[in-house]
């Protein structure tokens, strides 16, 4: 098995003892590794309605067949638990440098579970696996944590993922955040970080991570250099040419999904482009040339501000709040990374509450004396720092996600909040984007954070005005394609270079393993598949959870002479499209038939008994 | 004229060096036929994620590293390589020490010290040089990297106008 470092590591943190398991060549070829090997190993270590912050729910860190070779966009790791935002699958995937140190210190998982007495930091050098105190990091961000325990441990190589002050504080915003600026980012995975008294873990690898065929690898991936300098990943670059052009087609959403074109766009054209004036470097993740992190270090209206800026942070914190000046934007994400937290979500709460305000859902003692309007920027910040510390009435209850907050606020509040299985949106409209509306909604953990940059290219052809019949299939295929790309975690900015051809060609390269398309095409499928029985074992993986919020729904969106929602009837057009496509019953759950053709015959026990329960209900 | 572009060695420039680590992986592959950074002769340093530079070694003109050696086991070529003895290197590390830039490393496995050799033993010359997608890395002589500066401080001088005046409406 080459390419993987053929073992998982198991961690209790309440025993502090450790163990190490053999991985099978079985479980590689149906799974491959990254997301849906942790997909995986959660529904083998996990028990049916146990809460996300249960000491006993793992927190699985995977590293893909690429991780650790010089694979082009290939060196990342995935983190898989039970969400405490959804309650279903949580997951996410990042490049960087800490998942290829993770494959050389000798794993492709690492299995936490347990809670540790004190806060403490994971240790993994090599072999050699200790459970050392950080107390004296409490409420360090991550950034400061990093340089704290490469100076404590003496080595500068050392890589670590950690979270800041908000995944302490069980905030459900809270990320895991690795090379300082790289983030897990959706999915709350860094509150249950948090409930197990973990602050990060620190890892050294020294082993070498060996692949098949050498020759034939590095000469696939010195081609894919080549490619990805072509304008295959140009859509990538977000330039601010698209940005306004986006935002004239009413694609980007703005104030809480309540207009339709964002009046100050022009003011972050000049500023959100490459090599615009605030970003002072663009740097790369590890064995990737395309570097698109750009490093932003605000110089103007505000100091103290560095951080790895995204399309996603100008999206949410600017325009769903309604803030005009990117140097707010910086700012404020700046703040939001320095809690450990996620700027789509925090982005899309911070929207939520001055939508409350502004319709006098919240009352201005409820804020704490704050005025809550639309582009009110010093509101934005007062607000991002009282939940990045859980601090006063209302930075508590949005710490909870805007579903909860919601339901505590009361009233038509629940109108208000945008999310798909309780994780907020990111800051597209997707009453004018029809197609990705339904991608969103059958997606099992919410949203998917990288997944929303392949639309932008590849849905735009299907046409968006209308969610017709076909469009499930498109769905269906986007998702196995996603499952496996983040499966063998290659970047998904690399969507646009990699064929299935070339997939398969760089997983038999690596490590040996030939599969053909559809066999690939079939483990993205079978990931799918596998998540969604997780998700109906803890009861949210039946139609009735493949939903939009109401603003999509019931709030009509004038663009140009049309009226524009996702109405209920449509929807279902679209879930009953997709659920046939994926061979699922009209409740969304996978027959047995579909279970044993993508070889997980042997769960489909709980796909029957959801179909029973689903039958019994009816008859009720 | 020959003597000056004699010694030869492999710079980063700050500005294209992104840290992205390919050199690492593709001197390991080149050199040990594995992917191991650790075994690499040219390093990687990331600060603060805006400072980064691939780092190897100089050759010296009176390296340090050869006469920190108290066993004589290294030794400098006329061209500049510094050539090591394995059977009188015992991996003590004490040329590690005295070099400046952190080009000499220990071999974790065979325990003794190796640094860049430009890989003379390969036609298409270094390989991360090869791979680097930022054209970041050159083969350059100490001269060369004088003329580059000088260059570079010309041009600023001798700026047109119009691109002052652009570079000031970028700034206000």
């Amino acid at each position: 098995m080459k390419a993987y470092a053929g073992k998982i590591l198991h961690v209790d943190l309440t025993s502090g003892k450790s163990r190490v398991e053999n991985l099978a060549e079985q479980t590689v070829k149906l799974y491959l590794g990254g997301m849906g090997l942790g997909i995986n190993l959660l529904m083998d270590h996990s028990k049916p309605g146990r809460d996300a912050f249960d000491s006993e729910n793992p927190l699985i860190y995977c590293t893909g067949p690429l991780s650790g070779t010089l694979g082009l966009a290939g060196n990342g790791y995935s983190v898989v638990s039970k969400s405490p935002v959804t309650g279903g699958v949580g997951e996410g995937q990042v490049q960087g440098f800490f998942g290829s140190e993770l494959k050389r210190a000798g794993y492709d998982a690492v299995i936490i579970k347990g809670k540790a007495a004190n806060l403490s930091y994971l240790w993994i050098d090599d072999d050699n696996i200790q459970i050392c105190d950080a107390q004296h990091l409490k409420g360090s961000s991550v950034q400061n944590v990093e340089q704290k325990i490469r100076n404590e441990l003496g080595d500068f190589y050392i890589q670590v993922s950690g979270i800041g002050l908000s995944g302490e504080n069980l905030c459900r915003f809270a990320t895991i955040i690795s090379d300082k600026y790289h983030t897990i980012s959706r999915a709350g995975l860094g509150a249950v970080m948090g409930s197990k008294n973990l602050k990060a873990i620190a890892v050294r690898g020294t082993q070498n991570v060996d692949v098949a065929d050498l020759e034939s690898f590095t000469e696939f991936v010195k081609n894919n250099y080549q490619r990805v300098k072509n304008l295959e990943t140009g859509k990538y670059q977000f330039s601010s040419k698209s940005l306004l052009e986006l935002n004239s087609l009413s694609v980007l959403a703005n104030k809480n999904w309540s207009s339709t074109v964002f009046v100050g766009a022009e003011k972050f054209d000049a500023d959100y482009c490459i090599g615009g004036r605030y970003v002072e470097k663009t740097v790369g993740c590890a064995t990737c040339g395309m570097n698109c992190n750009r490093v932003v270090a605000a110089n103007g209206v505000f100091t103290d501000v560095s951080l790895q800026f995204d399309f996603d942070c100008l999206l949410s914190l600017g325009f769903l709040c309604g803030v005009d000046c990117f140097d707010a934007v910086a700012k404020a994400a700046s703040l939001i990374v320095t809690y450990g937290m996620d700027c789509i979500s925090v982005g899309a709460a911070v929207a939520f509450a001055m939508d409350l305000y502004e319709h006098g859902l919240i009352s201005l003692e409820q804020t704490g004396g704050v005025d809550l309007r639309f582009g009110n920027i010093d509101a934005m910040f007062d607000l991002i720092n009282k939940i990045g510390k859980r601090e006063g009435w209302l930075g508590n209850v949005l710490a909870e996600g805007v579903v909860q907050a919601a339901q505590t606020i009361g009233g038509e509040a629940v109108n208000y909040a945008c999310h798909v299985k309780g994780l907020e949106l990111p800051g597209y409209d997707l009453r004018v984007l029809k197609n990705v509306a339904l991608w969103f909604s059958v997606t099992f953990s919410g949203d998917r954070y990288l997944r929303n940059k392949m639309k932008m290219g590849k849905f735009g052809d299907v046409g968006s005005s209308k969610i017709e019949a076909g469009v499930g299939c498109v769905v269906a295929h986007e998702n196995f394609l996603c499952n496996v790309l983040d499966s063998l975690i290659v970047c998904k900015s690399f969507s646009g270079v990699y064929t299935w051809k070339d997939l398969v060609d760089y997983y038999l390269f690596a490590t040996g393993i030939k599969f053909t398309e559809e066999e690939l095409r079939q483990v993205g499928e079978r990931v799918e598949n596998l998540a969604r029985l997780f998700n109906i074992l803890e009861g949210k993986g039946t139609r009735v959870y493949d939903d939009l919020p109401y603003k999509i729904k019931n709030v009509h969106l004038q663009v140009g002479d049309q009226k524009m929602v996702v109405s209920d009837e449509e929807l279902q057009v679209g879930l009953d499209d997709y659920y046939v496509a994926c061979g699922w019953t009209a409740d969304g759950i996978p027959t047995s038939a579909r279970l044993k053709q993508v070889g997980l015959g042997a769960l489909s026990y709980i796909s029957e008994a959801a179909i029973a329960a689903v039958r019994a209900q009816g008859e009720d | 004229m020959a003597k000056l572009h004699e010694r030869k060695f492999v710079s980063a420039d700050p500005e294209k060096c992104v840290g992205c680590q390919i050199c690492e992986y593709a001197c390991s592959y080149g050199k040990e036929r594995a992917f191991n950074p650790i075994k690499s002769r040219i390093r990687v340093m990331r600060e603060n994620q805006i400072n980064n530079l691939a780092v190897t070694c100089r050759f010296c003109e009176t390296p340090s590293c050869v006469a920190a050696c108290p066993r004589g086991a290294l030794s400098q070529t006329i061209n500049g390589n510094i050539i090591l003895e394995k059977e009188n290197c015992t991996g003590c590390g004490w040329c590690i020490e005295a070099c400046d830039y952190g080009a000499m490393m220990l071999h974790p496995e065979t325990k003794t010290v190796y640094s860049c050799d430009l890989c003379k033993f390969r036609s298409d010359g270094p390989q991360c040089v090869k791979w680097c997608p930022e054209e970041a890395l050159t083969v350059v002589t100490s001269d060369v990297l004088a003329q580059k500066a000088r260059l570079s401080a010309i041009k600023k001088l001798f700026q047109t106008p119009g691109e002052t005046r652009n570079q000031q409406t970028k700034e206000t």
